[in-house]
């Protein structure tokens, strides 16, 4: 995988002529005509003064094109005005995740953990080029030299811009391990600067997937099987041919979907012309199991022993000689994505191989996957970063599947025109690619007093990472980490402690979505923990602190979120709090859910994230993750019957409203550990705060969500 | 044939008289700030104004729009209001993903050339036919607020 590279990459060391570090431009910089000084992969400043941050993660919301262009701004002394973002072509060799080894992508709440000094340095060494090349203009020793907001400045009174220093900055030889400010001295890190793409995405004009347009360009509609593993059979294109506009219908075979495409125009030529076509499939192997069917097959596995994946002290004995002891069961339906922009590719092939402008979250594996269905090298295949309109986990598809859908499209209409995929919202929702189905069962044990003993767990769902590139490095002995992570890591001191999972295979795609396996895990574990608390007469805080006195971080947030939502302090009639505290991807949040019988009155949440680069930028990934993490918990299924996917739209999907979000109140604890990644952290911790705030009102404990099917709404 | 005044200006469009206002704007204009989220008048994603009201274009025939004043987000900045709504998205770092930005600044805009002072109530019923999968609700309640605050003064 180490040796992808571009084929559009230039080498900027031919281009500009005296920069020692070969670097690849995407094609718009290089072609832009403008002196520019790019003393590295990731930064270009220009002689009209800005500064652009090539930033190697996708921007889907999270934030990083405001994210990475602060660390660059804080070490190169920038003035944030100046600052700008562009998204980087594929390329390993330079943007890999540095988490992920040689791979690029985005995923897992790294992209600004895993930039951090990367981006850092980079900006460090280009302001020693922009002072040296001041240093050398003005015949003064660099030392004398100060930078500050964008100017470059001598107590002599000469002073300049970074443009005005860009062509003679190119000249001077990049630096090796250039010293990295003291976070004491911080200007941007740590303060809330304003977000660089909100103008673009407030006027019309931020480009996404779904707005390309190229010269002679169809778009394709398609029509994909009604359940999961069935084929196409047969279909009559005269129908849609027959629609005025229509220019081809092709079938088209990937290697995890197939269907029919339309090919027009325009999008509504395409889809009147889908709509009219009539197909045949072949269901011999078709998946038929319905919801209901799928649970209980579930139920009868998580009777019998799973493998294990943590293993602490005598469970059994333990739970054996126990003075009482407490079970529940847990279920958790298929979750769609649901991204606002329905997934989208465009691809054109050409002489060369293949180029396609997506929002990019995954590009070394979309890259090899494209380049096997047309049959090309993975570097024959130019990836263009766009803004994604959202993603949760969606667009990192572990088998590319509307880029190879898409690709496979083109290449069956004979490549004769370059093809814009688009799903409408209902494809979207049918394609599969779910948050897995899961069902957990918990048996706790108290000695006399009370005390929590033991503690057994039992998680049945499918494994997301088999199957996928992943696999080799994240399922172990059976074991695929994302199914356990957040219950096999439980953070409570519990002397004898076992989780175990089975992984059933079943004929419906799944996929990591926003928090992976925390989305189940955190659930199970915190309402139990709450449960144990209200059987054994205990304050679910106090019950949690005294159990976390080994985790300090853990601890913190619950602390801080308890003492900031006033926990413990009376509460009017008819209202009641829920607590509850969860790590996810190396960062800790806890939540207190205040509620009364009609809504969601106040949620209070507390992040430790290490340095938080931008609080403002930390806030409201809390509040979009609670917000994403609430529509799940209050409605949020896809139920098959007799393998067909129940829903379609935001009708039978609902999703959270404005009317329904609630106030919340982010507090972020203060840090120095390096910072760690906040795009999904603070979703698998709602539920169970709300779940946990239910018990307390109502003395039901809440055992399967969504909380819908539980007889649960706010009035 | 379809005649529309888009953004006070006279647009022909050589389009089926069924297809929807949104394609018309994304497809044959290459107007692509309005976006496509559901089709159905689910999500607002697509909502301009004809005749000044929130209209979702997805479901709206462009023939059916033929003869009124349409405005897009596009040229919503002309106007004083769209201008402090804008202005106060980026104030208030509003957008995340921003797919369904371009919706909400045109709902945020029709609330405000309405009520010049909303309230919190208002502003739920008004944006609720909204959606964010982003969740960006408090940072849009803040901003029509700003932007209420800023049209005053």
């Amino acid at each position: 995988m180490n040796t992808i590279r571009n084929e559009s990459r230039r080498d900027f060391l031919k281009a500009s002529g005296g920069l020692l570090l070969a670097i690849s431009l995407p094609e718009a910089l290089a072609q832009s005509g403008k002196a520019v000084f790019q003393p590295n992969a990731f930064i270009r400043i220009g002689t009209d003064n800005t500064v652009t941050v090539i930033v190697k993660h996708l921007e889907m919301g999270q934030g990083t094109y405001t994210g990475l262009p602060t660390l660059v701004a804080e070490e190169l002394d920038a003035d944030w005005s100046q600052m700008r973002a562009v998204g980087a072509p594929a390329d390993a060799k330079q943007y890999n995740n540095l988490f992920w080894g040689p791979a690029q992508g985005t995923g897992g709440s790294t992209a600004l953990a895993n930039s951090y000094e990367q981006l850092r340095k980079a900006g460090a060494a280009a302001r020693a080029m922009l002072v040296a090349a001041a240093a050398e203009k003005w015949k003064v020793p660099a030392a004398e030299i100060r930078v500050a907001k964008g100017v470059v400045s001598h107590p002599s009174g000469k002073k300049a811009s970074f443009g005005e220093l860009a062509a003679d900055a190119v000249k001077q030889k990049v630096p090796e391990d250039v010293p990295l400010k003291d976070p004491k001295t911080f200007v941007y890190i740590g303060k809330p600067a304003r977000r660089l793409d909100a103008r673009a995405k407030s006027n019309g004009t931020a480009q996404f997937t779904q707005d390309v347009k190229l010269p002679g360009m169809l778009t394709a509609v398609v029509i994909h099987p009604p359940r999961f593993g069935a084929t196409l059979k047969s279909f009559d294109a005269a129908k849609a041919k027959a629609v005025k506009g229509v220019v081809d219908v092709v079938a088209f075979t990937t290697p995890v979907s197939n269907g029919v495409a339309v090919l027009a125009r325009d999008y509504w030529t395409a889809k009147k012309g889908r709509d009219a076509l009539s197909a045949e499939w072949d269901e011999a192997n078709a998946f038929r199991m319905s919801s209901a069917d799928i649970l209980a097959e579930y139920k009868k596995l998580a009777a019998t022993p799973g493998t294990p994946a943590r293993k602490e002290g005598d469970t059994e004995k333990a739970l054996a000689g126990a003075a009482t002891t407490l079970e529940a069961a847990y279920e958790f339906p298929f979750l769609a994505h649901a991204a606002m922009e329905p997934m989208n590719c465009v691809v054109k092939l050409d002489a060369g191989g293949c180029e396609i402008w997506n929002g990019e979250q995954f590009q070394t594996v979309d890259q090899m996957a494209v380049a096997q269905v047309l049959g090309l090298k993975p570097e024959q295949v130019k990836l263009n970063q766009l803004y994604a309109g959202g993603s949760f986990g969606r667009r990192a598809n572990p088998k590319s599947d509307f880029l190879v859908e898409a690709a496979a499209i083109a290449k069956a209409s004979g490549g004769k025109a370059p093809v814009k995929l688009i799903w409408g919202r209902e494809d979207d929702m049918r394609a599969g690619w779910y948050r897995p189905m899961y069902y957990h069962t918990l048996k706790a044990g108290l000695d006399a007093s009370g005390n929590l003993v033991a503690w057994q767990h039992t998680i049945v769902g499918q494994s997301i990472l088999t199957g996928t590139a992943f696999e080799s490095m994240m399922v172990k002995d059976g074991v695929d980490a994302t199914s356990v992570e957040g219950a096999a890591n439980l953070p409570y001191a519990i002397p004898n402690l076992a989780v175990s999972l089975h992984s059933p295979k079943i004929g419906v795609p799944v996929q990591w979505w926003r928090s992976v396996g925390s989305t189940h895990t955190a659930f199970a574990t915190e309402c139990f923990l709450d449960e144990i608390a209200r059987e054994t007469k205990k304050d679910p805080f106090e019950l949690r602190r005294a159990l976390l006195a080994k985790h300090p971080r853990h601890k913190g947030v619950l602390e801080l979120a308890a003492e900031k939502a006033g926990w413990g302090k009376p509460l009017p009639a008819g209202r009641a709090r829920g607590i509850a505290v969860h790590e996810s991807f190396n960062t800790f949040v806890a939540q207190v859910v205040e509620i009364s019988k009609s809504k969601i009155e106040r949620v209070v949440c507390a992040v430790d994230c290490g340095v938080a680069v931008n609080p403002n930028i930390v806030a409201m990934q809390m509040e979009s993750g609670i917000g994403f993490g609430l529509s799940a918990a209050l409605s949020g299924a896809i139920t098959l019957k007799d393998g067909v996917v129940e829903q379609s739209n935001f009708h039978d999907y609902p999703v959270l409203r404005m009317n329904e979000m609630p106030r919340i109140e982010t507090w972020i604890v203060s840090s120095k550990e390096k910072p760690s990644g906040v795009g999904e952290p603070a979703t698998p911790v709602i539920a169970p705060a709300l779940a946990n705030a239910i018990l307390a009102l109502q003395g039901k404990p809440m055992r399967a969500l969504p909380l819908s099917t539980q007889g649960f709404a706010f009035a | 044939m379809i005649s529309l005044n888009l953004n006070g200006k006279s647009v022909q469009v050589d389009a089926e008289a069924d297809t929807p206002l949104l394609w018309v704007l994304r497809d044959h204009l290459n107007m692509t700030g309005t976006k496509f989220g559901c089709g159905m008048a689910l999500c607002g994603a697509c909502t301009v104004h004809v005749d000044g009201q929130p209209t979702r274009s997805c479901v709206t025939p462009a023939s059916a729009a033929a003869g009124k004043k349409i405005v897009t987000v596009e040229s919503i900045g002309n106007t004083p209001v769209g201008k402090a709504v804008q202005a106060a998205w980026a104030v208030e770092s509003v957008p995340q993903c921003g797919y369904c930005q371009s919706g909400q600044v045109m709902a945020a805009t029709a609330l405000l050339s309405a009520n010049k002072n909303p309230s919190d109530a208002d502003i739920d019923s008004a944006m609720s036919g909204n959606i964010c999968r982003c969740a960006t609700y408090p940072r849009i309640r803040a901003a029509i607020k700003r932007a209420a605050k800023g049209l005053q003064a």
